[in-house]
């Protein structure tokens, strides 16, 4: 009867205990609406990598995670609602895949201290530190896509580009407009004549931009598109016999789901990324055993190893990482949001470390500064083969245009801070 | 039981002619307002403020408007999106040109602003009719959205397209930006509710509200009793645009902080507060308030016992909550096509001739 006691007053405890120390992260996922297609596989990684940590190591530094999933619909009224309900959780860090998200959020995580980091989104600007306390966008940004993507081009081109037309078609929303300003200023360098093509929201109709670009005959096309837009945009090139190799999404235009619609007439499509795709990576061995077997699998469980699981995966590291730190720099488990943000601020990302985390070579090696929040913006270039339907690594990770792309951040973080008074940090 | 009306008696015009002629619904109304302006203030945090109250006061002030022009005046509008973003980014010029300048006259000349606009696009009315009507509205939606898309002056040259709102203040109290505090926002946008709901009321009880009635009701008969249909369909266009606009501006200003125009204000945006209207009840104030709570509040509870209560994936519930708000507005539609007022007009009448009905 005692020992019966005993055990039932330490279920009682265990049941009571984890609720306390938590380390609580949100994930503001869509898994429904016209963006759900992305939604989903970077909703998945990015449970799953929190999982796997439960699972297997009993948390970050022993102490859980709490994920909060949390439905925006790539929707900002949304969004709003759902960082509100998630602020007072005590959450430590937001993604929230979604640049007009975090634009709402960009004031309200300063005013708040909490760490918003938008990996490979967002306000691009926000790579200055100086100006921008709370916002990371490491290890890439929108600016270093659409450079990276002229400098493939250069290379292909032997270094001239001069004279060609290069085609932007891209989401008409805050997205889709951050890398006109930065292919402005390098056509104005290199010498090549940019059209933009706008596709509203949510990108279904599309039939006027090819109709353009099939008179217009440009060199090259690259595409700033997300959700069903990209995979209608790859399908119109098909239909318009537009070559594929010449054709360049960024990063967010270039997951399995946005070719495999085309068929075999989307072989050859190229997309920019800034971390290494497929699921050759011990990592994906310990997600098998701990999570996907163990039926934890987040959604449906069938999107290991897409490219959008890797990111959300990849950007689960990286807070996971940042939480790790905060836990050893202050020497306690239980971490507040401004220590993530301060082991944010810090985070060296070594070869070592992401080989010891069963991700070697996953992505670019980093540190994190207080004036650099974004990283080396390392752009590598990808390419869709149809025939073993595969992304393959066509260009490894390449420095982009940081003479081009420092002026402009420096430009835009400074008309921030004017309209905004805030006073520069980091001196 | 509620209503004991034995001993409420009038001996003017002015009592019998009030807002709310029985001494019981003024006192809830008294009641009401004391809740909201003495009490909720006080006991209101982040997320009430952003996630429900916010928006739900918000919306009240765009389906008054609405309803102005649709209900009482019979215009059907599908622009209400646009005329909302009108008013958001006459606020935003406003706010970055003038910084000094209090928040109360940014958002009311932002409506004055959206009033002309909207008198602008409301003069194909004086020709076309009904669904013709709805089309010429719905290109003023589609045109002011690309408009500030296109015009990089709207949006000051940003990179993004987007407007942020900085922080303006109402006598040195922070009403805009992050570090506004959650009762001044409400109070903000509360006091322009309650400002928009008494004057709507007071425009539709006289003169004017009665001239839109009759050109609703039967236009040609109208004209031949002596109401100006010019008069009378541009005013109503005005009224309703400057509460659209004020609205639009407190969206924008208060409420989100920042905004990008195709995805805040698109068509989707005219049609959720067109569907507030018709929920709510055409023709009614009371209606307008139930619709936007309906629309506003019932997702978030959906959302709050789905998810946080039955612990469910969040993309089922999500899902859901199209299918049980779609259903009921179906229902609703079915039931009682007047609306919510409807039903509360005929609970009303029930409860005031309870417990003896004849």
């Amino acid at each position: 009867m005692k020992t019966k006691l005993a055990t039932m007053a330490l279920g009682a405890l265990m049941a009571a205990g984890p609720a306390v120390a938590d380390l609580v992260i949100p994930s503001l996922s869509y898994r429904t609406g016209p963006y759900a297609a992305g939604g989903i596989p970077f909703a998945d990684g990015y449970a799953d990598y929190f999982t796997l940590l439960n699972e297997r190591d009993g948390g970050i530094g022993g102490v859980p995670v709490n994920l909060i999933e949390c439905e925006t619909g790539y929707n900002t009224e949304k969004g709003v609602e759902c960082y509100e309900s998630t602020k007072g959780e005590g959450a430590l860090i937001y993604q929230p895949l979604s640049t007009g998200i975090t634009y709402q959020l960009i004031p309200k995580v300063t005013a708040d201290d909490i760490p918003l980091h938008t990996m490979g989104y967002g306000r691009t600007s926000a790579r200055n530190g100086k100006v921008f306390s709370h916002v990371f966008n490491y290890p890439a940004n929108y600016w270093d896509g659409a450079s990276g993507a002229v400098n493939y081009l250069l290379e292909e081109n032997g270094g001239d580009l001069n004279g060609k037309k290069i085609a932007l078609v891209y989401h008409n929303s805050a997205y889709g407009k951050e890398p006109i300003r930065t292919l402005e200023e390098l056509s104005k360098k290199h010498g090549f004549e940019l059209t933009t093509l706008p596709v509203d929201h949510p990108g279904q109709e599309q039939k006027s931009q090819w109709l353009q670009i099939r008179r217009e005959k440009p060199d090259f096309v690259l595409m700033w598109g997300w959700g069903v837009m990209n995979q209608v945009a790859i399908q119109e090139a098909a239909n318009i016999r537009y070559p594929m190799e010449n054709f360049i999404g960024v990063w967010w235009s270039g997951a399995q789901h946005d070719v495999l619609p085309a068929g075999d007439k989307a072989n050859g499509y190229k997309a920019v990324t800034f971390h290494a795709v497929g699921d050759d990576f011990p990592v994906f061995d310990d997600i098998k055993t701990h999570v996907v077997d163990a039926g934890k699998a987040a959604g449906a469980g069938d999107q290991v190893g897409t490219v959008l699981y890797n990111r959300g995966l990849y950007s689960a590291m990286l807070a996971a990482e940042a939480i790790k730190d905060a836990q050893e720099a202050n020497g306690t488990g239980d971490v507040t949001p401004g220590m993530v943000r301060d082991a944010m601020e810090n985070l060296n990302i070594t070869e070592e470390r992401m080989a010891a985390l069963g991700m070697p070579n996953f992505g670019p090696t980093f540190q994190v500064t207080c004036e650099n929040h974004g990283g080396p913006g390392l752009i590598g270039v990808s390419q869709w083969d149809a025939g073993t339907q595969t992304w393959n690594l066509i260009s490894d990770f390449k420095p982009t245009d940081g003479e081009v792309i420092g002026a402009l951040v420096e430009e835009d973080s400074s008309a921030y801070a004017a309209e905004n008074n805030v006073e520069p940090r980091c001196n | 039981m509620f209503y004991r009306e034995a001993g409420d008696f009038k001996t003017s015009y002015v009592d019998d002619s009030q807002t709310f002629p029985i001494k019981f619904d003024r006192y809830r109304y008294y009641v009401v307002l004391a809740v909201a302006f003495g009490i909720i203030p006080f006991i209101i945090n982040d997320y009430w403020a952003n996630a429900l109250l916010l928006p739900f006061l918000i919306y009240a002030i765009a389906a008054i408007g609405l309803n102005i022009l649709v209900g009482y005046c019979g215009q059907v509008s599908l622009g209400t999106g646009g005329f909302m973003a009108v008013g958001a980014y006459a606020c935003y010029k406003l706010m970055t040109a003038f910084p000094d300048v209090s928040m109360f006259i940014h958002v009311i000349l932002a409506g004055g602003i959206t009033a002309i606009v909207g008198v602008l696009f409301g003069l194909p009315s004086l020709r076309i009719k009904g669904f013709y009507l709805a089309v010429a509205t719905l290109a003023a939606q589609f045109f002011l959205v690309w408009l500030f898309n296109r015009v990089p002056w709207f949006y000051n040259y940003s990179a993004s397209g987007q407007i942020n709102a900085p922080e303006r203040d109402v006598f040195g109290i922070i009403i805009t930006g992050p570090n506004a505090p959650a009762w001044a926002t409400y109070m903000f946008c509360l006091i322009f509710l309650t400002f928009c709901a008494v004057v709507a009321r007071n425009l539709t009880r006289g003169t004017t509200g009665r001239k839109w009635m009759a050109i609703r009701d039967m236009d040609i008969a109208a004209e031949i009793i002596g109401v100006n249909p010019l008069k009378a369909k541009l005013t109503a266009f005005a009224v309703s645009s400057f509460f659209v606009g004020v609205s639009g501006a407190l969206f924008f200003a208060v409420y989100l902080g920042a905004v990008e125009v195709g995805e805040a204000f698109g068509i989707q945006k005219s049609f959720l507060v067109l569907f507030m209207v018709i929920i709510g009840g055409l023709g009614s104030i009371f209606g307008s308030f139930a619709g936007a709570a309906f629309l506003v509040l019932l997702p978030v509870v959906l959302k709050v016992v789905g998810v946080d209560v039955l612990g469910w994936p969040t993309d089922i519930v999500a899902h859901l909550q199209l299918v049980i708000v779609g259903g009921l507005i179906i229902l609703f539609l079915i039931l009682e096509p007047h609306g919510l007022a409807q039903l509360w007009r005929v609970a009303k009448e029930k409860l005031r001739l309870w417990p003896f009905p004849h």
